[in-house]
């Protein structure tokens, strides 16, 4: 088994229910608290957790590909 | 052990749940996809050698990282500062490399199953069942401490029923291992891993923010080391640089916050500690073991270091943010590290009144005052948690007027200890909405629960071969020793449940463990060290060396003290008195492990020279060093030979010493 894919599908899950947060959310469940000017955390992380989830996917099916 | 956040509980949403329960179920996911791939005890105990570097490196970096250490690093951070950074930069990185250069081919090329396996082989069968035995023990226990841990966390953060997270935690980490065996412990830490990175990240991030970036942070920490008897911190003003500066303040041990100097620091923490727990636990070696081949063997600990020399960003720098955070909003009282509670009554203070008064000085005032406040538990009188600092200069104010009997009773009542414990999970609170929160939390909980399958997966591996296959039943089938792994692991992790609730009744048991653990592991090592580079080593000398090292730190410990602190026989009933009295606890660990690592390579070099060898020149090869073909990769490009990057990764290391000395 290539830990990659587990790897990937959790983050991409992780990564959307972040992103799905921060998009519809209440005000107070996307914004940074206890911070001015606080950026919207959930979203911007959740983007990122995102892109690495797939990058994960993608490597653990270059490698499938290549046997 | 004290309740990690016991000053509020935090609220989870459903969102929050359902990310834990995610993570969750994939992990029970990997353990059933791995089943399939368990058709032999080597499969099930060593991961049958399949795995590669990558995968093996980031397991052997999250088998360390539990969430004990994260939560403890945060702690340290705000207790000592950038000091904290010794535990990664001086003990830890100097270690990896030196196993990766040199320890591991011994370990991977004599294809030993265990560590214990490998004393086995270079010395006898008493040097490998003193050492598997004392390892079965404390991986048990180590486990039990892990679950105890995150059952009380999830119970005094969340509300949840102890006994509950208890056994549903210890269920899902049976039901992986007992399916995956240990290739599905190294799988989830490698989930761990990342889930540390993406859960802390932001919280580092945010935080960070508030307080100004590096430079406002830096600016902060200086404020603090000025005031740092004022703020409680230590005895003393250390300075501006006190919590920024990891060199400038080594040289003596009054004159930084882990009353520590650099000779214990380099010689106990940076080689016997490290060495010894990098080098020779079973643990963390087991890890490295896992790798599918030589070089993958010899690059797991060198993959491992990378993660390791920049995690202090992640588990240290959000103490420092908290400590940052709470001396220079303190007028405020926004941001406050929980104290532990202490009551003086308005009676008890008619008492304290005189004595405030009347004491010569501030640590005498504060002495006089923990022992006249006294509060009945389990039946006894006992002393409060107080800051002696704190209520020294309450006592110093009161002494020279400054403020009023009515301020200083108020002051008394909130000079409780910091709660450092609860650095990590405070800081979460403050910042992450939820959904971040879920994630952060998740992260804690992934790697309580990797604590306790690393702890097991090492285990039932030295129960299986080093204990029942030599001692019990030796030429049984293999399907045998699978069935007997597979029984070690449920039965491992009862008694690690049992385990969890002596901890629970056994405020201190932690601190006592810590250090048993610290009794073995330095004396075993240098049998190990001495094995590895000593031919003449001999298997009586290596079990006696390893014997009275750790006799030897026992009575050190018991027969030493810390300022302010008692020992085990030091006391009106043995009339003994204290031989040396360290400036810190962690001074007295350091140089414990330096004596007791000594005196164990100094019984073996002699008792060797004085027996007679039992093993062969052919019987070593492979086992000792200069009976051992140098290893050679000539295919491997230069970034997989460990030499060099072990060499490049020394000198980032240093870089990163020099500049934050």
């Amino acid at each position: 088994m290539d830990i990659r894919n587990p790897i990937g599908l959790l983050f991409t899950l992780l990564g959307l229910l972040l992103v799905g947060a921060g998009l519809f959310g209440g005000p107070d469940a996307v914004k940074a608290k206890n911070i001015q000017d606080a950026v919207n955390i959930n979203l911007w992380w959740g983007v990122v957790t995102l892109v690495f989830g797939i990058l994960m996917l993608g490597l653990a099916l270059r490698a499938r590909k290549k046997d | 052990m004290t309740p990690l956040l016991a000053a509020s509980q935090i609220e989870l949403h459903f969102l929050d749940y359902a990310i834990m329960g995610i993570y969750v179920l994939f992990v029970l996911g990997i353990g059933f996809a791995l089943k399939r791939h368990m058709k032999n005890s080597s499969d099930f105990l060593t991961s049958g050698r399949s795995i590669p570097a990558w995968v093996t490196g980031l397991a052997f970096i999250s088998a360390n990282l539990g969430a004990l250490e994260v939560i403890g690093m945060a702690a340290s951070g705000a207790k000592y500062g950038m000091l904290t950074t010794h535990f990664y930069w001086i003990g830890a990185i100097v270690g990896m490399v030196f196993l990766a250069i040199f320890m591991m081919p011994f370990y991977y090329g004599s294809k030993a199953r265990s560590a214990p396996e490998y004393l086995k082989m270079r010395f006898d069968e008493k040097t490998r069942g003193l050492n598997s035995l004392s390892f079965a023990v404390m991986t048990v226990l180590g486990s039990g401490i892990s679950m105890h841990a995150l059952a009380d966390l999830l119970s005094n953060l969340l509300g949840w029923n102890y006994d509950l997270c208890l056994v549903v935690g210890s269920v899902v980490v049976m039901l992986y291992i007992f399916k995956g065996g240990l290739t599905s412990a190294i799988y989830t830490e490698v989930v761990q891993f990342f889930l540390i990175v993406f859960g802390f990240a932001p919280v580092v991030y945010l935080g960070l923010k508030e307080v100004g970036g590096w430079e406002g942070l830096t600016a902060k920490l200086h404020f603090v080391g000025e005031h740092s008897q004022s703020l409680g911190l230590a005895d003393k003003d250390l300075g501006p640089n006190a919590w920024t500066s990891i060199w400038s303040n080594m040289g003596d041990a009054s004159a930084n916050s882990m009353g520590a100097n650099w000779i214990g620091l380099v010689f106990g923490l940076g080689f016997v500690l490290a060495f010894s727990y990098w080098c020779a636990n079973f643990l963390v070696v087991q890890r490295a073991m896992a790798a599918n081949s030589m070089r993958a063997a010899r690059n797991t600990p060198i993959i491992a270091t990378i993660p390791k020399m920049i995690f202090p960003l992640l588990v240290i720098v959000p103490g420092l943010i908290a400590v940052a955070l709470e001396s220079t909003n303190s007028g405020k009282g926004d941001y406050q590290i929980y104290r532990k509670e202490v009551v003086v009554s308005a009676e008890a203070w008619k008492q304290i009144e005189p004595v405030l008064k009347n004491a010569p000085d501030r640590k005498a005032a504060a002495a006089a005052v923990v022992k006249t406040v006294l509060v009945p538990k389990k039946g006894e009188l006992t002393e409060q948690p107080f800051n002696t600092v704190l209520v020294g200069n309450i006592a110093d104010d009161f002494k020279a007027g400054k403020i009023t009997g009515e301020a200083a009773l108020t002051a008394l009542n909130n000079a409780g200890v910091r709660d450092y414990n609860n650095v990590i999970t405070s800081l979460l609170y403050r910042y992450c909405p939820t959904g971040l929160l879920g994630l952060a939390l998740t992260a804690l909980l992934a790697s309580f629960m990797s604590g306790m399958a690393g702890n097991v997966t090492a285990f039932n591996t030295v129960w299986t071969y080093d204990i029942y296959q030599s001692y019990f039943a030796k030429n049984k089938s293999d399907g045998h020793y699978m069935l007997v792994g597979k029984a070690a692991t449920i039965v491992g992790i009862i008694l690690s449940i049992g385990f969890a609730y002596v901890a629970k009744r056994f405020d201190n048991i932690m601190d006592l463990l810590q250090l048993v653990f610290g009794f073995v592991n330095a004396p075993i090592f240098a049998a190990f060290l001495l094995g590895m580079f000593w031919k003449r080593a001999t298997g009586h000398a290596a079990f006696f060396g390893a014997f009275i090292g750790t006799i030897v730190s026992a009575l050190f410990y018991a027969l030493t003290t810390v300022q302010d602190g008692g020992a085990w026989l030091i006391n009106s009933t043995t009339g003994l008195s204290s031989l040396y009295v360290f400036p810190s606890a962690m001074t007295q660990n350091f140089w414990l492990a330096i004596s007791s690592f000594g005196t164990a390579a100094i019984v073996i070099l002699l008792f060797s020279l004085s027996t007679k060898r039992t093993k062969s020149d052919e019987e070593l090869r492979g086992l000792v060093y200069s009976l051992t073909p140098k290893q050679s990769d000539p295919d491997a490009p230069w970034y997989a030979k460990p030499l060099i990057s072990g060499i490049i990764i020394l000198l980032v290391c240093l870089a990163l010493n020099l500049y934050f000395a």
